[in-house]
């Protein structure tokens, strides 16, 4: 690979060889080289930052600009820290109109009061027309840490838990880019995860975003880290009605839509009702599930496996090629 | 890609080539010009844009029946183990 | 419709598969020509359920994608890089394709010119209206299931007067080359599964010979688990009873006609034609073209194509033994290591129906 390529930021197998192999050798670092979501820094702080490019920038569900704080919001979150400040920085296409820059403002407004985050600091900068599309941000955030997550220590027994339906963001998305030619009532599941916080101190080891990649894909990184094997049950896995049609009508794999409210905890064997009972209280928790566990006795160490609707096994690798739909 | 689903007719135009397609509440765009003669509310079998056959929900119906009397036969339990 | 993918009927239709296998001569290998009931059987993790049971699933020549020479593609990236002003529309895995030209989608195209990715052949036909100062080229892979509709905007296109539309057809239908596979001897069979909807479209006669010339078992199957377990049993039983035949286990959607309707436009407007395949040569009257009628919208005429050059595949890619069902995607020194479907070789791993992109992405686990 002589350039970049679309599918460096597609999340998947290319963006994680571009990090270790060009990244990590000049940049490296013992703190960076963890690839955590977000760093832990001394004095119990936790750190991270993430840039927003979607297109469209205005879908159902949402906003750039809730993505914006959402996204770097539950970094935090996941990564054991209690959001606290953003910083907010804007890339803008000259030409874009005033209505849709005020409108994702109020949006930014709203979603960091809802994820209770200060916008702390600020930058503004306008690129020639062509230069951008229409508008760009990133957003850093620091939180104060609660936790440290430990995948780690994960051993046989340890359930998964997701905590709703999975890949409703994507499907809005591409919804909104008329893609397909589909018609469906689906809304990007985009939301602040602070529910999730309480549940470090009721037996969460590990939670991770379900985002770019999908389920697979980060579950995959869970299996690589940990010294068993992980087996997910597909029929446990909760799926919106929007998103199975779209699996069935195009051959999508839900399991690697991205979702931006969603995610993933691991929770010792005896805990997983509990927090069960405490998420499905939770509106954004209603649909979650029990969907897989860590095993000691199917497939091989660092193996992440599906046993299907059909009985099935077969190995989930992380995303590999940009997700076209199939055609033949 | 053969997608193997079952969709009902929920629109169709004046000519009866062009409508649209429902699966769990979502809805497709969809050309009948190969299946001329089908009515709304027919299950269709769809191929990139085109419905290519129509189910018959007899036969469908008989497939069903065939598997339940295999399963009954093989001794399987009932419900096999999902989660714990 | 629970029955069709749950477990409960995949275990008693394994048990059932298992039994079978038992009275006939081992190994049982079923050659599957579909490359959607290549996904099912990995998607599901049939692979190794069957294995055990005593079935041996072979892919066969059953990706449109895959068999279309590298001669297609090059044309087409030459279409796209030589001349201005041309939109060449495509299935999006098409674009992936690597040929010694590169692949369409990182192809530079001429000024005024560009790669459109479409879902259906009626999109290429909307956008020929909507840009009536462009050329659209639309590049079309498939089988008998996609052939209908590709003819039928190629005949949409002649009635409206639409000049700035053309086909570069790669077309394909299925009954000749399991002839060829079955002259060739290269490999043991014990039975073929036929590809369910090309099947709906044109009906259980075109595969009589098989049964009638070659005394050789299949049965049509449809895309669900179950469905695929009982096109096996049903091969299975073809085996046992010694009564070859043409069997149709997707009785809900195949008619033993077809499609009477898709059958009469394809006549009406393609001609058979000898078409070299992929892994597979040349075989007579295997591919269909554009009728004489219709040259203005077929590109190879429009625009003087040559598909008889460049038809190499890159060095060490084994898509075509992949394809006869030769090798297995993992015998290929390249699979997975210099080949991935983020950086392919050949065709078979960059179609979602391709046996290596399959293998790559369901592979299966050892039951434990």
């Amino acid at each position: 690979m002589d350039r970049v390529s679309l599918e460096l930021g597609s999340g998947g197998r290319t963006m994680r060889d571009f990090i270790a192999r060009t990244v990590l050798p000049v940049l490296g670092n013992p703190r960076l080289r963890k690839l955590l979501d977000a760093s832990h820094l001394p004095g119990g702080m936790a750190f991270t930052t993430d840039s927003y490019v979607v297109d469209p920038i205005f879908f159902p569900g949402g906003d750039i600009g809730t993505l914006a704080v959402n996204g770097t919001v539950n970094d935090l979150i996941v990564s054991g820290a209690v959001p606290r400040f953003l910083s907010l920085a804007f890339i803008l296409e000259e030409g874009l109109g005033w209505a849709s820059l005020e409108r994702v403002l109020r949006s930014i407004r709203r979603a960091s009061r809802q994820a209770g985050v200060e916008i702390a600091t600020g930058d503004t900068k306008v690129v020639r027309r062509g230069q951008g599309d229409k508008i760009y941000i990133n957003t850093s955030g620091i939180g104060r840490v609660v936790a440290r997550p430990k995948a780690s220590s994960a051993r046989p027994g340890d359930k998964l838990i997701a905590t709703g339906t999975l890949g409703e963001h994507s499907l809005a998305i591409l919804l909104a880019r008329g893609e397909f030619g589909l018609e469906a009532k689906v809304r990007s599941d985009c939301a602040p995860l602070n529910f999730l916080l309480p549940l470090w101190k009721t037996g969460a080891i590990w939670m991770r975003d379900v985002t770019r990649g999908g389920l697979a894909t980060i579950l995959s990184e869970l299996a690589a880290e940990i010294p068993d094997s992980i087996v997910l049950e597909e029929e446990a896995i909760p799926l919106s009605r929007p998103v199975r049609a779209a699996a069935g009508l195009l051959g999508i794999d839900p399991l690697y839509l991205a979702c931006e409210g969603r995610a993933v905890l691991l929770v010792r064997q005896g805990r997983a009702g509990q927090v069960l009972s405490v998420l499905r209280k939770h509106p954004l928790g209603r649909r979650a599930a029990v969907i897989g566990a860590v095993d000691g006795r199917v497939g091989r160490p660092g193996e992440l496996i599906l046993r299907t609707t059909a009985g099935g096994l077969r190995l989930l690798e992380p995303l590999t090629s940009e997700l076209l739909p199939r055609i033949c | 890609m053969c997608l193997g689903i079952p969709v009902k007719i929920v629109e169709l135009d004046a000519s009866g080539e062009l409508g649209k397609v429902d699966y769990l509440g979502t809805k497709v765009q969809t050309s009948f010009a190969l299946l001329p003669g089908v009515g709304l509310g027919d299950w269709v079998i769809v191929h990139a844009g085109f419905a290519i056959s129509r189910l018959d929900e007899e036969e469908a119906r008989e497939t069903l029946a065939l598997l339940r009397e295999i399963v009954e036969n093989s001794g399987e339990p009932e419900e096999t183990a999902g989660l714990p | 419709m629970d029955l069709l993918t749950d477990k409960k009927s995949t275990f008693a239709l394994l048990r059932k598969i298992e039994a079978l296998a038992r009275g006939v001569p081992s190994p049982v290998r079923v050659m599957e020509v579909c490359g959607t009931h290549t996904m099912t059987v990995h998607r599901h993790g049939l692979k190794s359920l069957l294995r055990e049971a005593g079935i041996e699933m072979i892919s066969g020549p059953g990706c449109p994608v895959c068999i279309t020479p590298n001669a297609f593609h090059e044309a087409a990236i030459e279409l796209v890089t030589g001349r201005e002003g041309l939109i060449l529309a495509t299935f999006g895995d098409m674009t992936r394709v690597p040929t010694r030209r590169g692949a369409l989608r990182t192809a530079i195209p001429a000024p005024g010119s560009s790669v459109r990715i479409v879902y259906s052949p009626e999109e290429p036909l909307a956008l020929a209206a909507r840009e009536s100062g462009r050329e659209v080229v639309f590049f079309g892979a498939g089988f008998e299931t996609t052939i209908p509709s590709i003819a039928l905007m190629a005949r949409k296109a002649r009635r409206t007067g639409l000049r700035n539309f053309a086909v570069l057809s790669a077309l394909w239908t299925i009954p000749p080359p399991l002839r060829a596979i079955l002259e060739s001897g290269e490999i043991r069979l014990s039975g073929f599964l036929y590809p369910g909807h090309v099947t709906a479209v044109i009906g259980l006669a075109p595969y009589a010979f098989i049964a009638r010339e070659f005394g050789f078992p299949g049965a049509v199957a449809g895309f669900e688990p179950a469905d695929v377990l009982l096109g096996i049993i049903s091969v299975l039983e073809q085996i046992r009873s010694g009564r070859p035949a043409v069997a149709n286990t997707y009785g809900r959607v195949v008619r033993p006609e077809g499609n009477p309707a898709a059958r009469a436009v394809m006549d009406e407007i393609l001609d058979p034609d000898d078409s070299r395949w992929r892994g597979l040569g040349l075989i007579p009257r295997s591919g269909l073209r554009l009728k004489r009628d219709y040259a203005d919208y077929d590109a190879v005429r429009k625009y003087g194509l040559d598909l008889a050059v460049g038809a190499e595949d890159l060095p060490g890619c084994r898509c075509g033994e992949v394809l006869r069902g030769m090798s297995e995607p993992t015998n290929c020194r390249l699979f997975g290591r210099a080949c991935t479907p983020d950086s392919p070789r050949g065709p078979c791993m960059v179609s979602f129906e391709g046996a290596c992109f399959v293998l790559f992405k369901y592979r299966d686990v050892a039951h434990g």
